[in-house]
């Protein structure tokens, strides 16, 4: 966290040039930059700066954007939520397909069987996998939003506008996740205790279900976590395609124009969100797997 | 190199082989061939779409598009490659700090390094341009501060196994300056997985960077690059879809055959697959033809029986050829031989649990005078499940870590024992006690981690004894315990054998354990039975001299102490050998020329025993002398 602060900082130091110059335009009056410069108190020593940084941040106030004069936190808690539930919905989205999937498909391959099954889904899934969030949209807005015209092409105004930009996120890593379940699953189904299982001829639903999936969760939440991470950067390209009032669309008006306390308000709070994100997922993991948690006691 | 050659002769390697090269071709003459196509303005042709013309439709000055997306190439592949480059630079030294300062500042390092790739790369390119500038240089140092994390992880874990090596210790040793290390030693011995590596970080550059140029983040106009190109595409996505779909082709296809290159060459480096069944010539099947099981005893029903039993393996492994076992209720029956000798296989043949690759023949195999094989799957867990239990081996890993104890043993006994939940649980309960667990009633409600190894055992056997078995196989149930453990455990696998009249198989290399237990043996070696007989004809004296051996080799009481433990010389034919001779011929005192050349069928030598061997042991000194024999060779 102290990394995160440190580096946000020193973003806007690190600009060449002077930002509030670079902001205003090469032909802004002295006498402007000047004065900016010192409300924003840039003309203070550097630890100073960082001292009053680190306040200000303690405070919950991430200072004014440049261009609109807003307070940041007010631009952001305006567009926090819309973005969360992008990514939220993305990811459970993911979950709900990748698991199940991932568990059936590593169930039907098993041990070398049906190996065209295998790789046709080897085949799809990588390809979904790998191919980026913002291609997909374009994709998909092309398909259902033009040629079949369902969905809306952007915007936020009811269920049906959620469905392309979640779409969008969901199924790259909701592919990737359950080629990871699919090997954890085969790790799982090789383990000796999975034998013992079979040799309880159990049906097949207590066999995958209750034996075989509580143990494919570590790894696949893991990479979940990871994933999420991604998500939520996903979101910047895929509010920007869909026109979706979240943090994304912000980031990158801020950006090109140059906003740059905007910019490093926005990357503390990004910043923030993966470092939570990852220590709830350390938590979760906790919570799941029973040796992790006695381990503790 | 061979091994890449070999990797990318394959069709899809010939395919990402081809892919580079258009691409290659594409960004070196592309430019040089149409850029006056491209930026040349036709005012007739106005933002259109598809046209005999304009394939790809034309933007908001009327240039071509498809032009546009050939000259593009350059721009887009250039900046994806540079940016991968410029990621290995800065990535690569600081994966290799770790190994080559010390200890406290490698663990902050590689905390950092682990933080970094945590980070979604998108934003960091984001937050990296942002501060660089916008425009190309932004983007591709944005995108290489981007890859630099993978390429550090990568290093660093290649590094640290590298530096973990004797030469590189003994390089330190010798006072190597730490630069000369890293060009030395390390580098070296990661370049092929870094190669490899920034294949993919091309393929990953290159979406990124139209990632960025779609958000106008990246190539500024009036340059172009493929993602600029779709973002202007996109916002016209209702009228003519085409000229968004065009770049995003483009992006996507080159992306691919670099992802792929990197594949193929991942694939090449790691070598060739397993072998396949399709590959592998039919296992070779047991003579047919009938084979009487136990035909010295009174006739009963036999509750589990096979006959030439083989089980194979892809690759021409046969670890079980041609055995023949049948127990009746109420009968305990040993499996004894050394590791390897096929026991194990022997037994999770006989509860169709052999693992999906094996396969399995046997011109005679009942469980409960039922064929199981043509059953449907329901039919076999019915009759598996009411009938068989199983005791493992290595209950380590036989119990399921995320299952708490009395789960696993009670859904046995719910399912096919038709409890309900309370009374398996009561039983649970009874069942650990029964094996000798303290305060059962806590144990059932703690995971398999939380039992030591003996107990773990145990509750692998009161598992087994859930619900009444009407066959019990146990894979040496004792090995872990000590002896006075041991023999409860024995103790109760009898009374099982004896109160529900269930028939046992007891799989062990322990001869004493199973002399004790058991009331008939057959001795496995190498994957055969090689004798069967009364465990009052094995204490006795067996015929076959390898039984000889083995019961020679339990010390005892009146063992010579000042003596090392008896072993049998020499090593068993592995499940590879088709060697024609007796598989006990190379470690046999008594072996002759024909133990060599031919080998002895299981056959009837007195009432109640069977024996393959050629020269099969009748009195004391014979057996005498093969002990001696053996016992010269060791001492």
């Amino acid at each position: 966290m102290a990394l995160l602060l440190a580096a946000t900082f020193l973003m806007i130091h690190l600009v060449p040039g002077d930002p509030v110059r670079a902001s205003l335009g090469p032909t802004a009056p002295k006498e402007l930059v000047d004065a900016r410069r010192h409300a924003l108190g840039l003309d203070q020593s550097l630890p100073k700066q960082f001292a009053d940084y680190v306040r200000q941040v303690a405070s919950g106030d991430m200072g004014t954007s440049l261009v609109t004069g807003e307070a940041t936190t007010d631009v952001i808690r305006a567009r926090f939520s819309s973005t969360m539930q992008l990514a939220g919905l993305a990811f459970l989205v993911a979950m709900l397909v990748a698991i199940p999937l991932g568990v059936a498909m590593a169930a039907l391959t098993y041990g070398g069987k049906r190996r065209s099954l295998e790789l046709g889904f080897a085949a799809g899934a990588g390809t979904f996998a790998s191919i980026p969030s913002f291609l997909l949209a374009v994709g998909l807005v092309w398909l259902f939003a033009v040629t079949f015209r369902v969905f809306p092409v952007a915007g936020r105004e009811g269920v049906s506008s959620y469905v392309l930009p979640i779409a969008a996120l969901a199924i790259a890593p909701a592919f990737a996740l359950a080629r990871i379940v699919r090997l954890e699953g085969l790790r799982v189904l090789d383990q000796d205790y999975m034998r013992t299982a079979r040799g309880k001829r159990l049906p097949p639903r207590l066999f995958y279900v209750r034996h075989a999936l509580p143990n494919t969760l570590t790894a696949t939440l893991t990479i979940a976590g990871l994933l999420l991470g991604g998500l939520i950067a996903g979101t910047v390209l895929v509010e920007n395609i869909f026109a979706w009032p979240g943090l994304g669309t912000v980031l990158v008006q801020s950006v090109s124009q140059k906003d740059y306390p905007q910019v490093q308000a926005l990357a503390l709070l990004f910043g923030t969100l993966v470092l939570v994100i990852n220590f709830a997922v350390d938590i979760a993991l906790g919570l799941i797997d029973p040796r992790s948690t006695i381990l503790d006691a | 190199m061979s091994r890449w050659a070999r990797a990318l002769r394959t069709p899809l390697g010939v395919v990402a082989l081809i892919g580079v090269g258009v691409i290659v071709v594409l960004a070196v003459f592309g430019p040089i061939l149409w850029s006056d196509d491209a930026s040349r303005f036709d005012f007739e042709a106005i933002s259109q779409g598809a046209s005999r013309a304009h394939p790809l439709g034309t933007d908001a000055l009327g240039r071509d598009i498809l032009y546009r997306v050939l000259v593009a190439t350059r721009l887009s592949v250039t900046l994806a490659v540079l940016a991968a480059l410029l990621g290995a630079l800065i990535g690569v030294p600081i994966g290799a700090l770790p190994s080559l300062v010390g200890e406290r500042l490698a663990r902050t390092i590689t905390s950092f390094i682990n933080l970094a790739v945590a980070f979604p790369s998108l934003l960091i390119a984001i937050f990296v341009a942002a501060i660089v500038g916008l425009g190309a240089r932004g983007a591709v140092f944005g995108i290489a501060c981007a890859v630099a994390p993978y390429f550090a992880r990568l290093t660093q874990t290649l590094a640290s196994s590298v530096v973990g090596a004797d030469y590189v210790a003994a390089a330190k040793v010798l006072g190597v300056r730490r630069s000369r290390l890293l060009s030395r030693h390390i580098l070296p011995n990661v370049a092929e997985p870094l190669l490899l590596t920034s294949t993919l970080a091309i393929g990953e550059a290159l979406l990124s960077l139209a990632g960025l140029s779609f958000l106008g983040l990246g190539v500024q106009p009036p340059g172009y690059d493929w993602g600029r190109l779709l973002s202007e595409g996109l916002s016209r996505i209702y009228v003519t879809p085409i000229v968004a779909i065009g770049p995003a082709v483009a992006i996507i296809l080159a992306a691919l055959v670099f992802t792929l290159l990197g594949e193929m060459l991942a694939k090449g480096v790691a070598g060739q697959q397993t072998a396949r069944w399709s590959d592998v010539p039919a296992p070779p099947v047991a003579p047919a033809g009938p084979v009487e099981v136990a035909s010295h005893e009174s006739p009963g029903a036999l509750a589990v029986v096979v006959e030439s039993l083989t089980v194979a393996f892809p690759g021409g492994s046969t670890p079980v050829r041609g055995v023949s076992i049948g127990v009746r209720a109420g009968e305990i029956v040993g499996i004894v031989g050394e590791s390897g000798s096929g026991k194990t296989l022997t037994a999770m043949a006989i509860a169709d649990l052999l693992p999906p690759s094996a396969r399995m023949t046997a011109t005679r195999y009942e469980v409960q005078g039922q064929d199981p094989r043509p059953l449907s799957e329901g039919a076999k867990r019915r009759l598996f499940g009411t009938s068989l239990a199983i005791v493992y081996q290595d209950p380590m890993s036989s119990l399921n870590p995320a299952l708490r104890v009395g789960r696993q043993l009670g859904e046995v006994a719910e399912l096919h024992g038709r409890l309900s939940q309370k009374e398996s649980h009561r039983r649970s309960i009874d069942r650990l006690r029964d094996v000798r667990i303290g305060s059962p009633e806590s144990r059932v409600r703690q995971y398999p981690h939380e039992f030591s190894g003996g107990m773990r055992q145990r509750a692998v056997i009161a598992m087994g004894l859930m619900i009444d078995p009407k066959i019990l196989i146990a894979d040496e149930p004792t090995t872990a315990l000590d002896v006075t453990v041991q023999q409860q455990i024995l103790r109760l696998l009898r009374d099982v054998g004896g109160s529900s009249h269930a028939a046992a198989l007891f799989i062990s290399h322990d001869v004493a354990v199973v002399s004790q237990l058991c009331s008939r043996v057959v001795v496995m070696y190498a994957g055969r039975v090689v004798e069967e007989l009364d465990v009052a004809t094995l204490v006795r004296g067996p015929a076959h001299p390898y039984t000889a051996a083995l019961l020679a080799s339990v010390p005892t009481m009146e063992s010579d102490r000042s003596l090392p433990l008896a072993t049998i010389p020499g090593r068993a034919p592995g499940p590879f050998d088709e060697s024609p001779g007796c598989p006990f011929a190379s470690r046999c005192p008594l072996a002759t020329d024909r133990c060599a050349s031919e080998r002895p069928e299981l056959e009837s030598l007195a009432d109640g025993q069977r024996v393959a061997c050629w020269h099969p042991l009748t009195g004391d000194e014979e057996r005498e002398r093969v002990v001696r024999a053996r016992e010269n060779v060791v001492v």
